[in-house]
C-alpha cells in the first residue's frame, strides 16, 4: 500500500507522541508530515529516520493556523491535494480539536484515541480502551479517508529499518479563522520547560492523593528517582495541594505511561479513567482493599512517606546516583 | 447534555457495540452539570438579557430525558430530547449535525453551551464539531469563563490544554465547553425540583428537524467490543518489616521499568 498517510506535527522539536504515531502510519502508507510552523534541520532528519518522505510546511493566505478550525480546514485541504487517505494525530485536547475540524471538512470517519491502526477492507480502523480500561472496542471509519488521533505511550516509537531523506517543502492551502475568534495569550507551563516530563506525555507518573495529607516531598523524591511526571486527584487539587494541571482524571489529564505509581490513592472511578490505560500500575496504600491497589499489578501495604523515600533511596542506588 | 452510565455502575457494551443505558444506573454527565451553570451564570452576567431563554437539549434513547429533567430542576427553562431509531449507532459526526440541527431550529441562540467531555466515551471532539456545523468559533475546554456584555458581547476563556494556559476570545454568539473546575453547579432545592416537573420538554424525531435519514449516515462503524480479562489482583507486599520502599524498586527493576 502506497497511498500517502499524513501525520500532523504540532511542534518542533517533535513530542514523543509524534514518533508512536509516524511507527503506526509507516505501515499504512507513504508517510507525509505536515507542519503549521517551520520545521528545523534536525527535525527533518529525525522525520527521515522514522519513515517520513515529505515534510510540508503548510501555509494559508487568508488565515493565521492557530485556531483549530484554521488549522483543521488547512490540514484536510492539504489532504485533499495531496489524495491523503488518513490523516494521523497524536491525542491531546489541541490536537482532536485539530482532528474534528479536519474530519469535519473531509467529510470523513474519525476515531479517536486509539491505540493502534491497521486497514480494515482499506477503512482506515483503530482499537481504543473504553470504560476505564474494562473494555477494548475496534471501530472503523466508512468513508473512503479517516481521520485519528492515536494516545500516547499506546506503542513504542521505533526508526524505520532504513532511514530515508525526507524532502522538504512547502504547500499553501484555504482555511479561515472565524470572525472574531482570537488567541489574546498563550503561556507555556514551567513544568514543560524544566526537568520533568509534562504530565500528559511522561512515561513514568507519581501520582500523590489525598494518603499524603498535603505533604508531597515524598512523591517528588520518587518522581525525580525515576524521572518521572507528578500527578494527583481532583481531591488534592481542591485542596490546593497542587495545580489544577496535575489532575489526573476524567476532566483532567489523562495518562497512560508505561509506569503508573499511585501513593496515597484509594482510586475514584474520575481518577482511573484517567489513568487506567497505563501499562504497568503500582499501588501505595495503607488500605490494602482500595480500588486502585485491587487493580494493581504491584501494591505495597504501607506508609506512603517511608515507602516512597525507601523505594527513591533504592532506585538512586542501583542507578548508581 | 448527555445522559451517561454512572461511573460507579458496571459500564459495558451490548453484542452490537452500543453502550448499555438503564435508568436506573444513568444520569446527567457531571460535567454538563457545570455546563448548565454556566449557561444559568451567562444569563445572570448580562442584565439586559434576563429574559433570555435557557435551553436543555439532548440526544438519546427513551431513558436520557433524566439528563434534560436534571437540568430544567437546577433552573433551564425547557428541553429539547431528541429520539429516534434512525439515530441508533449515532457517531461523533451524526451527534454534532443532529445537535446543530436542533440548536438551527430553535432560532438565534447567544451561546451554545457543552460539558468538555462526556465520560462514557471521553471522545472530546463534538464541541469541535458542533461549532464546525454551525459556522461559530469555539471557546473550547474553558476552566474560566467571562462576558464583557454590549455591545460586544464578547465571551472570554481560560485553558490549561498540553502543557499551556491560552487565553482565547470571541464575539457571541460561540460554542463554549467547560471543565468541572469552571464553577460549581447549583443544588436544586424542593421547590426547583418541583417546578421542573411542569416545564415543556419537547421530543423529536429527525422529520421535526428536516434532517432526511441520509443526512445522519455514521462516518464510523463499530467492528468488535471485547471485554478485557479482570487484572489477576496485584502481587501484595506489606512495609511491617520495612522492606516495602526495596521491595518496590526490585519490583520495578526486574520488569525492566527502570
Amino acid at each position: 500500500m502506497t497511498s500517502p498517510v499524513i501525520v500532523y506535527l504540532d511542534g518542533d522539536p517533535l513530542r514523543s507522541g509524534v514518533l508512536e504515531v509516524l511507527t503506526l502510519a509507516r505501515g499504512l502508507g507513504d508517510v507525509i508530515a505536515l507542519s503549521p510552523a517551520p520545521v528545523g534541520e534536525q527535525t527533518v532528519q529525525t522525520l527521515g529516520h522514522y519513515g517520513v518522505s515529505r515534510v510540508l510546511h503548510v501555509t494559508a493566505d487568508d488565515a493565521d493556523l492557530t485556531a483549530p478550525a484554521a488549522v483543521g480546514q488547512g490540514v484536510a485541504d492539504a489532504a485533499e491535494e495531496l489524495r491523503a487517505t488518513a490523516v494521523l494525530l497524536t491525542s491531546s485536547f489541541p490536537t482532536k480539536e485539530i482532528a474534528a475540524h479536519v474530519a469535519h471538512r473531509l467529510a470523513a470517519g474519525l476515531l479517536v484515541d486509539v491505540g493502534d491502526l491497521h486497514w480494515h477492507e482499506e477503512r482506515l480502523a483503530g482499537t481504543k480502551r473504553a470504560f476505564g480500561g474494562t473494555w477494548d472496542t475496534s471501530c472503523a471509519v466508512t468513508t473512503a479517508r479517516g481521520v485519528a488521533t492515536v494516545r500516547p505511550h499506546a506503542v513504542a516509537a521505533e526508526p524505520a529499518r532504513e532511514p530515508i531523506t525526507a524532502e522538504v517543502g512547502a504547500i499553501t492551502v484555504g482555511a479561515s479563522t472565524p470572525t472574531g475568534l482570537e488567541l489574546v495569550d498563550r503561556q507555556a507551563h514551567e513544568s514543560s520547560t524544566d526537568e520533568r516530563p509534562a504530565l500528559a506525555e511522561a512515561a513514568v507518573v507519581v501520582a500523590g492523593g489525598r494518603g499524603t495529607f498535603g505533604d508531597f516531598d515524598p512523591v517528588h523524591e520518587l518522581a525525580d528517582a525515576l524521572g518521572a511526571a507528578v500527578g494527583t486527584t481532583r481531591d488534592c487539587v481542591d485542596e490546593g495541594w497542587l495545580p489544577h494541571d496535575a489532575q489526573v482524571g476524567q476532566t483532567g489529564v489523562t495518562v497512560a505511561p508505561r509506569l503508573y505509581i499511585g501513593a496515597g490513592i484509594s482510586g475514584a472511578p474520575h481518577h482511573i479513567g484517567g489513568m487506567s490505560a497505563a501499562r504497568t500500575i503500582v499501588a501505595v496504600n495503607i488500605d490494602a482493599e482500595a480500588p486502585l491497589v485491587e487493580m494493581a499489578d504491584f501494591a505495597v501495604v504501607g506508609d506512603l512517606a517511608t515507602v516512597l523515600t525507601d523505594a527513591a533511596e533504592a532506585i538512586r542506588e542501583h542507578r548508581g546516583l | 447534555m448527555k445522559h451517561v452510565p454512572e461511573l460507579e455502575s458496571a459500564r459495558g457494551f451490548s453484542p452490537e457495540g452500543r453502550t448499555v443505558r438503564t435508568t436506573e444506573d444513568g444520569t446527567l454527565n457531571e460535567v454538563d452539570e457545570n455546563a448548565v451553570e454556566a449557561a444559568l451564570a451567562l444569563r445572570e452576567m448580562s442584565p439586559e438579557s434576563s429574559d433570555a431563554e435557557v435551553v436543555a437539549v439532548t440526544l438519546g434513547p427513551a431513558t436520557a430525558v433524566d439528563a434534560v429533567r436534571r437540568a430544567l430542576q437546577m433552573g433551564a427553562d425547557r428541553g429539547v430530547h431528541i429520539s429516534d431509531d434512525a439515530l441508533t449507532g449515532a457517531d461523533y459526526a451524526t451527534t454534532a449535525r443532529v445537535l446543530a440541527a436542533a440548536v438551527r431550529q430553535l432560532g438565534a441562540a447567544d451561546a451554545v453551551i457543552t460539558g468538555m467531555a462526556a465520560l462514557d466515551g471521553l471522545g472530546a471532539v463534538v464541541p469541535s464539531l458542533l461549532a464546525a456545523e454551525l459556522g461559530l468559533p469555539q471557546l473550547t475546554v474553558a476552566h474560566e469563563v467571562t462576558y464583557t456584555g454590549p455591545p460586544d458581547h464578547m465571551v472570554t476563556i481560560t485553558r490549561d490544554v498540553a502543557g499551556a494556559t491560552e487565553t482565547w476570545r470571541a464575539p457571541l454568539p460561540a460554542v463554549i465547553s467547560v471543565t468541572d473546575v469552571a464553577n460549581s453547579p447549583r443544588l436544586p432545592k424542593m421547590k426547583e425540583i418541583l417546578a421542573a416537573r411542569t416545564k415543556e420538554v419537547a421530543t423529536l424525531t429527525l422529520a421535526d428537524l428536516d434532517l432526511p435519514a441520509d443526512e445522519v449516515v455514521p462516518r464510523t462503524e463499530v467492528l468488535s467490543v471485547n471485554q478485557r480479562p479482570p487484572r489477576e489482583g496485584p502481587e501484595l507486599v506489606t512495609d511491617d518489616d520495612g522492606n516495602g520502599g526495596r521491595k518496590l524498586a526490585e519490583y520495578l527493576i526486574s520488569e525492566g521499568l527502570i
